[in-house]
């Protein structure tokens, strides 16, 4: 009994220093955002956020690994210290600073809105009576579609990832759907999916950022700031950009 | 812990709700699956016993997520986009008891078929023998036998399928972990709102089991 003891506190100890002498930062991100992020043909991560963090973090000078944990594993990794920090699209808004978000200077601006299938004859919120709207867990535009559910009659359904979202709209299962602007748009042109996004649907919007959640991660942020200020200005900003959304 | 409680208890209590109702839809077609297939893993029609055979394996064969997805996502899909006949939708609802009657339906006919296969072979020779047709036998003889067996393993199913409803959060049915992870979202307090839930899991499932119980031992004495 004694031995296994030893032997299980040893596993652990050397478990612990493994995890304490890794000098990278552990990010986070989600499964699939395109543009910001997602797999491409031959398997590898790619997306805005996961080229702005890479040009960051050459910038700065330090190491990372990143995961597409998925949306809200992204957050509880975080919230429970098992990753450092999170690039997702992640709106800037007051109620997540106050629920503890630590966010970076924004990087990209982006509006929600309201898409629904091809060929639907709906054109606005008032076509959403008795209907069921499908929405991403714990983001923007469950918020946004929140706000305007009981006005309009509609039941909020919520899902994972974007694509579950958009396939259960093209599935007719739900009427419509409400995500960020720029990624429907995306799926849309890129993807070939069979959504149209309805015009004058898009709330004000917001920044995105890179977030931690611990007061202790501030030297990240701090990197992540400069980085971007600097990369903003050499243009490789721009070129990102540019290459993932066209133009 | 508190602050769950207070402004999320009804909606989780609610949601507990839905759990609930969407295992009872499973159960109940999951009994009628688990009945007629494990009935025909015994008779002896080889096409019948094929059949069966193929059923318990297939569904055995693929995790219940997987066949979640494939049924709320990629039947309507099929039906249409690829074959263009269209007006098939469903629910999350409808979609997820079949799901879980599928599921727990195919474990339900492999308890059956175990439980009939427990009776001896000789039960059956000698009510047949005294000039009771096959399905009288069967009836009158050899089910009461097997259902004392089985109970407990139904039952054991029963709590199974129960917390498998947890998996049909995917598909956006608003069961109890689905709800749980929209608090989440809203509060970031992962650690109460799970321990909440869990609770919440662990009491309906005690309580389940007390009935199961209850209901066993009347079973026991009524042979």
């Amino acid at each position: 009994m004694k031995k296994i003891m030893t032997m299980l506190m040893v596993a652990a100890m050397l478990l612990m220093t493994c995890a304490a002498l890794a000098e990278d930062y552990a990010i986070a991100t989600d499964t699939a955002f395109r543009p910001f992020e997602y797999t491409d043909e031959t398997g590898t991560l790619v997306g805005i956020d996961v080229e702005i963090l890479a040009a960051v973090a050459e910038d700065q000078g330090f190491t990372y690994t990143i995961e597409p944990l998925g949306w809200d594993a992204s957050i509880a990794a975080c919230q429970a210290g098992q990753k450092d920090g999170m690039i997702a699209g992640a709106s800037i808004t007051d109620a997540r600073k106050e629920s503890g978000w630590i966010f970076s200077d924004g990087y990209y601006n982006a509006t929600q809105s309201m898409a629904v299938a091809q060929g639907s004859s709906i054109s606005g919120f008032d076509g959403l009576s008795g209907l069921s709207v499908a929405v991403k867990i714990g983001t923007q535009s469950k918020d946004y579609a929140d706000s305007l559910a009981e006005t309009y009659g509609f039941t909020v359904v919520t899902f994972e990832s974007s694509p579950d979202v958009y396939q259960a709209v093209i599935g007719g299962q739900c009427a419509a759907c409400f995500d960020d602007t720029p990624i429907m748009a995306d799926y849309i042109k890129s993807n070939g999916v069979p959504l149209q996004l309805v015009d004058g649907t898009a709330n004000e919007g917001a920044d995105y950022g890179f977030a931690v959640f611990s007061p202790d991660k501030q030297e990240l942020v701090d990197k992540f700031n400069a980085g971007l200020a600097n990369i903003k200005a050499s243009g490789v900003y721009d070129e990102i950009l540019a290459k993932y959304l066209g133009e | 812990m508190s602050r769950i409680l207070s402004t999320y208890g009804g909606i989780l209590v609610a949601a507990m709700g839905q759990t609930l109702l969407l295992a009872l839809y499973g159960l109940l077609f999951a009994c009628v699956i688990g009945m007629v297939v494990g009935i025909m893993s015994v008779l002896h029609n080889r096409a019948c016993r094929a059949i069966a055979a193929i059923f318990v394996n297939l569904i055995r064969g693929v995790p219940m997520i997987v066949l979640a997805y494939f049924i709320f996502f990629g039947v309507p899909y099929f039906w249409n986009t690829i074959l263009q006949i269209g007006g098939l939708t469903l629910t999350a609802l409808q979609a997820g008891t079949i799901c879980l009657a599928l599921n727990c339906g195919a474990y339900m006919a492999e308890i059956i078929r175990a439980g009939i296969e427990s009776v001896d072979v000789g039960q059956m020779e000698a009510a047949r023998s005294l000039g009771l047709p096959y399905w009288r036998s069967m009836q009158r003889v050899v089910l009461p036998q097997a259902i004392k067996t089985m109970i407990p393993s139904i039952i054991n199913q029963f709590i199974i399928t129960l917390k498998d409803t947890s998996i049909l959060s995917v598909i956006g049915f608003p069961e109890l972990v689905n709800t749980a992870k929209n608090v989440v979202a809203a509060t970031f307090l992962s650690f109460q709102t799970w321990a909440v839930v869990g609770l919440m899991y662990l009491i309906v499932i005690l309580l389940l089991q007390r009935a199961a119980k209850v209901l066993e031992r009347r079973l026991k004495y009524a042979k």
